[in-house]
């Protein structure tokens, strides 16, 4: 696994003049109401905070963190699929920069086809209702953007075309979703989102509802669209393995913010914050003998509408200090585009995924014999 | 089958529609649902016959139904029999001639069977004339009889055919609360529609003023609405209003049914997929939130049927409705109200059993089509 990651071609690192994506300070936030016939915003939940992150062209960014960090939501509101509450995004696409952020209502419908989304649950995301060919070439008929009207014949030859690229047969078209396992409807939607050749693919969990076996057949497929159509992905996920195979930089975010990010091999194995260390111990091991110890983290996750003071992360991290609640650690650049908020970064010495794997493996042969 | 197939000149003519699920579409599937529930197909069947009786109304009935039979006023239903008093059978139904008699202890003349003559039924045989949909010019009856009459339900106090107006006032009844239906339908899926699109006050103001019209009880409101109506109007134009005030309180129930989806489905993926892809508003709504809701809706059409059905025919019983001559249920109910008719010609009450029938078919349709409404649900 982390010999492929590496033979992958690495992008830019770091921060480049060729991103794609640029997201600054992007913020959602949800208000929480109380019960009542008049009731006024009690409060708010801040799903994603100040988050800023780049994307250089061509490559596929990982976004991990554990469930209800806000990964989705972060996703969703890359696309304006829920209306950011702060902060830019904008999109290098159609030979200028888009301000995705600031266009209206009609004018983000029409550069729609720019950017795309593969859903988590494939049984969801398609309409029941509609055939494969239908579902497929609704982006071509509705968004199809300065693509223009296109003639019926048109339509079907392109449909064929990225449904053929994405593993579907031409007779599969006419079918309705319903006749199709999880895995084909994966590739369903995947071809839907490629039909318009975007330049940005969203993916939020595209495996994680997956069979194992079909997994490592999405990824593939994933990867090799990406070589040939020179797509751009965000990938979330939170399945450690399959963000080290597909990705080329990886973001771990933790109650709405980015705590760390950088490539595969730095986040992985030297990780500079503690969340992402304690994330690194939980990566499983596909030998079942071998004996792990990962990092417990202690308590519960602090409620997202009233999140503690400083740093988001000290009221689990073993290495907190009094300088963790007073100041929220801005995320700062290491070195190498590594990029991390945490106060004591340079201090601590942290392990990272092969160093738990090593380890453990070693006392396992120690005990053995 | 096999040997049909073999005989067949080509095998297209006789390509019975595969078994294919993956290339069905929803309302395939709804279709074989349904197909499975054997009431709703019995149902349907029913609804069938009824849909008839509306089209072919002058044709089923053997006269028509503002012609009196001075022989045989108040009669009772006479019925077709295959097997004579001697015991020999007829492959011609016919029924007994009738005769007068005198009840010697009441005075009254009453009308018994006289087996001394037999009034073979013909079927398809030349009447009075009449416009079949109002066009065409004919005087084939489904049935009759040429020497004699046939009263299969009797007649009442004037010596109506009650059989013959039965059947016509299905034409009444159905219309009334077909009519009323759409009009509900239309009225509850825009209204319903508003609600759940702007959400908000707008909601929220819409669901109150539904709560408040429902929690007015039924009847006193229809009979304050009805009670309102001119006794001068022509048949046509209470039959308008009364359609009108059945529909302007039956479309709580659609609006609160198409809200509830709407709500449901905007949150579902696909449509968030629909609206990452591109489409607009109108395309959402035309192409995803109608289609996967529309099914329940028919399911709430055809069970708001019964209850217009059963509203119109209270009010003509109550005799605020329609009234003579119009036909319906209601209306020929009306004239069984009197001691005197439960006395001496319970048949007159017969209609009641077509609105029964009628409101059952219409549950079982619903019934059936409410199971098959989502043919994506795991069960």
């Amino acid at each position: 696994m982390t010999t492929e990651t590496a033979s992958r071609p690495q992008a830019a690192e770091g921060p480049s003049a060729t991103a794609l994506l640029t997201v600054k300070n992007l913020s959602v936030r949800f208000p929480t109401r109380t019960k009542g016939f008049f009731a006024k915003p009690a409060g708010y939940v801040s799903a994603v905070d100040h988050v800023s992150f780049e994307i250089a062209r061509g490559e596929t960014l990982g976004l991990v963190g554990e469930s209800g960090s806000g990964k989705t939501t972060l996703g969703l509101a890359v696309l304006r699929g829920v209306e950011p509450t702060a902060g830019t995004v904008e999109l290098a696409a159609g030979g200028g920069t888009l301000a995705v952020t600031s266009l209206d209502k009609q004018a983000l419908r029409r550069s729609r086809h720019h950017m795309q989304m593969i859903f988590q649950d494939p049984y969801a995301s398609l309409n029941p209702r509609m055939t494969v060919r239908d579902i497929v070439s609704e982006p071509l008929i509705a968004g199809a953007g300065d693509w223009g009207r296109l003639s019926r014949r048109q339509i079907d030859d392109r449909v064929l075309d990225i449904a053929v690229k994405c593993g579907l047969s031409k007779d599969q078209l006419k079918r309705f979703p319903h006749a199709f396992s999880g895995g084909q409807r994966q590739r369903i939607a995947i071809a839907r989102a490629l039909v318009l050749n975007p330049a940005l693919v969203v993916c939020d969990e595209p495996i994680s509802s997956l069979d194992v076996s079909i997994q490592a057949q999405i990824l593939n497929l994933l990867a090799d669209l990406q070589e040939s159509l020179g797509l751009t992905y965000l990938f979330i996920a939170h399945d450690l393995a399959a963000v080290a195979y597909v990705c080329n930089r990886v973001a771990v975010m933790y109650l709405g913010k980015i705590v760390e990010v950088g490539t595969t091999r730095q986040v992985y194995y030297k990780p500079k914050h503690p969340y992402t260390e304690a994330l690194m111990s939980a990566v499983p091991e596909p030998d079942p003998d071998a004996p792990r110890r990962p990092i417990l983290l202690t308590g519960e996750r602090p409620d997202p509408a009233n999140p503690p003071s400083g740093c988001r992360f000290r009221t689990r991290c073993i290495y907190a200090t009094a300088l963790c609640a007073e100041r929220v650690p801005p995320l700062r650049d290491l070195a190498d585009g590594h990029m991390v908020a945490c106060h004591h970064a340079d201090q601590l010495k942290l392990r990272g995924a092969l160093d738990f794997a090593g380890s453990e493996r070693q006392e396992a042969t120690d005990d053995r014999f | 089958m096999s040997l049909l197939e073999s005989l067949a000149p080509s095998r297209f003519l006789f390509r019975r529609k595969r078994y294919r699920p993956d290339l069905a579409s929803q309302w395939q599937l709804m279709w074989w649902k349904f197909r499975r529930h054997k009431m709703a197909m019995v149902g349907m069947a029913l609804l069938g016959v009824f849909l008839a009786m509306t089209l072919f109304a002058e044709t089923i009935s053997p006269y028509p139904p503002g012609q009196r039979n001075p022989s045989y006023v108040a009669g009772p239903p006479m019925l077709p029999r295959m097997i004579d008093e001697t015991g020999a059978v007829h492959l011609r139904p016919f029924v007994y001639g009738s005769k007068a008699v005198r009840d010697m202890v009441t005075l009254r003349m009453t009308h018994q069977a006289d087996i001394s003559q037999k009034w073979p039924i013909r079927f398809f045989v030349r009447g009075t004339p009449y416009r079949l949909f109002g066009i065409i010019p004919t005087d084939i009856h489904l049935f009759g009889t040429d020497e004699g009459f046939v009263h299969l339900f009797g007649t009442d106090f004037t010596g109506l055919d009650l059989f013959s107006r039965t059947v016509h006032a299905t034409r009444a009844s159905l219309g009334v609360a077909l009519v009323g239906v759409t009009v509900s339908f239309i009225l509850g899926a825009a209204i319903g529609g508003i609600a759940g699109y702007f959400g908000g006050w707008i909601d929220n103001f819409i669901m109150r003023l539904i709560e408040f019209i429902r929690s007015i009880p039924t009847l006193p409101l229809w009979l304050a609405l009805a009670a309102l109506m001119p006794r001068d109007w022509g048949p046509l134009a209470t039959y308008l209003a009364i359609t009108t005030i059945l529909a302007l309180l039956g479309w709580t129930w659609l609006a609160r049914t198409v809200r509830s989806k709407l709500l449901a489905t905007r949150h579902e993926d696909f449509v968030l997929a629909a609206r990452l892809s591109g489409c607009s508003d109108a395309r959402i709504i035309r192409r995803h939130l109608l289609p996967s809701f529309l099914s329940y809706l028919i399911v709430d059409a055809s069970i708001a049927f019964p209850e217009i059905l059963l509203a119109e025919t209270s009010l003509s019983f109550l005799g605020l409705g329609l009234r003579e001559p119009v036909e319906s249920w209601g209306v020929l109910l009306f004239a069984a109200q009197s001691i005197r008719a439960i006395d001496q010609a319970p048949w007159l009450m017969i209609p009641g059993v077509f609105v029964i029938i009628a409101v059952l078919a219409f549950n079982f349709v619903g019934d059936g089509l409410r199971d098959a409404a989502d043919p994506y649900s795991k069960s």
